[in-house]
């Protein structure tokens, strides 16, 4: 085995060994603190489908969080307040699954339409026009005051998923690092496949997709859509482990978060976002009880990062990737 | 006469007030090496770019097999067979030589959208990419990644995935830049070859090898083909000696 995949098992059987740890020992805090790494991993994963494979710097992947965050939100909402989402037609619900597949259609619809905007600009453009459109989202949300405006929108129960009770804090771990595993091991094929070696391409020369019959255009935005619809389930997950929404899921900062953690743990790299999610949440934890400008601190990390190791903490761990074969 | 494989008709380029392309007319017939020369900045990229599809021209039409294929973009005349290899190797460099081939092979398949198979473990692909490698001399080489093997072998790279597209017609611009004595041989050698698949349309520098291959030669000059002609022709052509050849021809 390699070295990069010694260390994804490695990191694997750490989410599954630490959580577990912590609910033996009683240490919920712990339990809730992994989830939230887990979730930022798998809206990370999302980002870097987009990023890493297909070289497309999104500064607005907090669209898709929040779109995922307030599609639970506003579900949930109709269901606890006994109230038709759409009048005398559709109920709301709390159940888990159908609340994921709206958010992954809703998500996916958003990404489609901006992706197909964005494309058409490159470079520092296609950076503006994301941004743009995250920011959209954000001053929407805040305006949109039947979903509670800029004080966000609050559930009272966690959503429920078929078999679980998802109350129970390792529970709701447990099926949060099920997605995961089960989006990561889709996006290991992914990038074998023969959609993966033309996203790859697609990033690395243009030119070459178009001589051989290819369009690269097309090619990157069904990398952005399945990117968008991924980052959106986190963004519900999320909510749910919050039993909170508000316009912060949709603010630039979280875009710029979700950008620093796949950076930090190596773009491109399978589980680059899950080591840079593990390292981001555990120095958040750590620093700001340490430091209120704990931000500082992890702006110089990340500078040492992209200057001194470009394949971020598993470049420096397990060298270059192999091309896969 | 052959219907013509490939064909330029009057096809004229501006850029502001260059004429980059004056109204050039030539063909490439089945079987055939057709090499275009001419000195630097005389028309010859520009002439491919509006072949492929990569420019349109301001004025005249581009004939693949009798089809107009004017307005169509690069894909589509890749995917109608036509071949192109770039004057500076367009390949993916962190991906091995087999997985650049295979790419070709998907391009002609035509289909892309699989996602969870593994690409190189899909036979027909897989066996169309390494028949191309085969061909050219890089079998050995197929786990190598691109970036690291040498700058021959890359431009050898660039005929192979041209051959996994099975193409109706090459078009080469400058495949032996940069090349060696020995690895310019070797890939005259290659492309002696391949005009039995398909015809060539080689715009090239090396002399040697142009009065080698070629069974006709254009000669540019500012723009505009100023003689068409078999190599003993070319060689004895006033004009042409004038204008580009010089003494030492
Ligand atoms: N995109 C462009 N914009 C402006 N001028 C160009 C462009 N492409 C080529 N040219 C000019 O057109 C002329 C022909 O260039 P080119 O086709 O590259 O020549 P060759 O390949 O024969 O060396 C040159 O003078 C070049 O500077
Ligand atoms: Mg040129």
């Amino acid at each position: 085995m390699s070295r990069e995949g010694a260390l994804n098992l490695v990191v694997l059987a750490g989410l599954v060994a630490l959580p577990l740890w912590a609910h033996l020992a009683g240490e919920t805090f712990t339990v809730t603190l992994a989830t939230r790494a887990v979730i930022l991993a798998l809206a990370g994963v999302g980002l870097n489908l987009a990023l890493g494979a297909g070289g497309l710097v999104s500064l607005g992947h907090a669209a898709f969080f929040g779109l995922g965050g307030y599609a639970m939100g506003i579900l949930a909402f109709h269901a606890q307040s006994m109230t038709p989402l759409v009048d005398g037609l559709l109920p709301g619900t709390k159940s888990m699954p159908v609340i994921w597949l709206t958010t992954i259609a809703v998500s996916a619809l958003a990404a489609l339409v901006i992706g197909l905007l964005s494309l058409r600009t490159a470079g520092v453009y296609f950076i503006m026009v994301t941004l743009a459109f995250g920011q959209m989202f954000f001053y929407f949300a805040i305006s949109w005051n039947a979903y509670g405006g800029e004080d966000g929108l609050s559930i009272w129960v966690r959503n429920g998923f078929p078999g679980l009770n998802t109350l129970v804090p390792i529970q709701f771990y447990g099926l949060c690092f099920a997605v995961l595993a089960l989006v990561l091991l889709l996006s290991h094929l992914v990038r074998r496949s023969p959609f993966g070696l033309v996203l790859n391409a697609a990033r690395q020369v243009p030119a070459r997709l178009e001589a051989v019959g290819l369009d690269p255009t097309r090619v990157k935005l069904v990398a952005f859509v399945v990117s968008g619809a991924i980052t959106g389930l986190a963004g519900a997950l999320f909510a749910d482990l919050n039993r909170f929404v508000s316009p912060a899921m949709f603010s630039w900062q979280l875009s710029g978060e979700l950008m620093v953690l796949v950076i930090l743990g190596g773009v491109g790299r399978l589980f680059g976002p899950v080591v840079g999610a593990v390292i981001f949440v555990a120095l958040e934890h750590w620093l700001d009880g340490v430091s209120d400008y704990w931000h500082v601190y992890l702006g110089l990390l990340l500078l040492l990062i992209v200057l001194f190791a470009r394949g971020g903490v598993i470049g420096l761990v397990a060298g270059r990737e192999r091309a896969h074969d | 006469m052959t219907d013509p494989v490939l064909e330029a008709r009057g096809i004229t380029k501006r850029f502001g007030a260059l004429v980059a392309s004056d109204g050039v007319s030539l063909d490439l017939r089945p079987g055939e090496i057709h090499a275009v020369i001419g000195p630097n900045g005389a028309g010859k990229s520009t002439l491919i770019a509006q072949l492929c599809g990569g420019l349109r021209p301001d004025a005249g039409a581009v004939f693949l097999e009798g089809a107009d294929v004017t307005a169509l973009p690069v894909r589509a005349r890749a995917r109608k067979g036509l071949a192109r290899t770039f004057q500076i190797s367009a390949l993916a460099m962190e991906d091995t030589v087999l997985q650049n081939a295979v790419l070709g092979a998907l391009g002609a398949s035509g289909r892309p959208w699989r996602f969870l198979r593994s690409a190189l473990s899909d036979t027909e692909l897989r066996d169309r990419a390494m028949a191309a490698l085969t061909r050219v001399g890089l079998a050995d080489f197929a786990a190598a990644r691109t970036a690291e093997v040498s700058h021959g072998q890359r431009r050898q790279l660039e005929v192979a995935v041209a051959l996994t597209l099975a193409p109706r017609a090459f078009v080469m611009d400058e495949p032996m830049a940069g090349l060696g004595a020995e690895g310019s041989a070797a890939m005259t050698d290659l492309l002696d070859g391949l005009r039995a698949e398909a015809p060539i349309l080689l715009v090239e520098h090396d002399m040697d090898a142009v009065f080698r291959l070629a069974d006709r030669v254009s000669v540019m000059v500012n723009g505009a083909v100023v003689a068409t002609g078999s190599v003993a022709e070319i060689r004895a052509d006033p004009a042409v000696r004038a204008a580009y050849l010089g003494d030492a021809a």
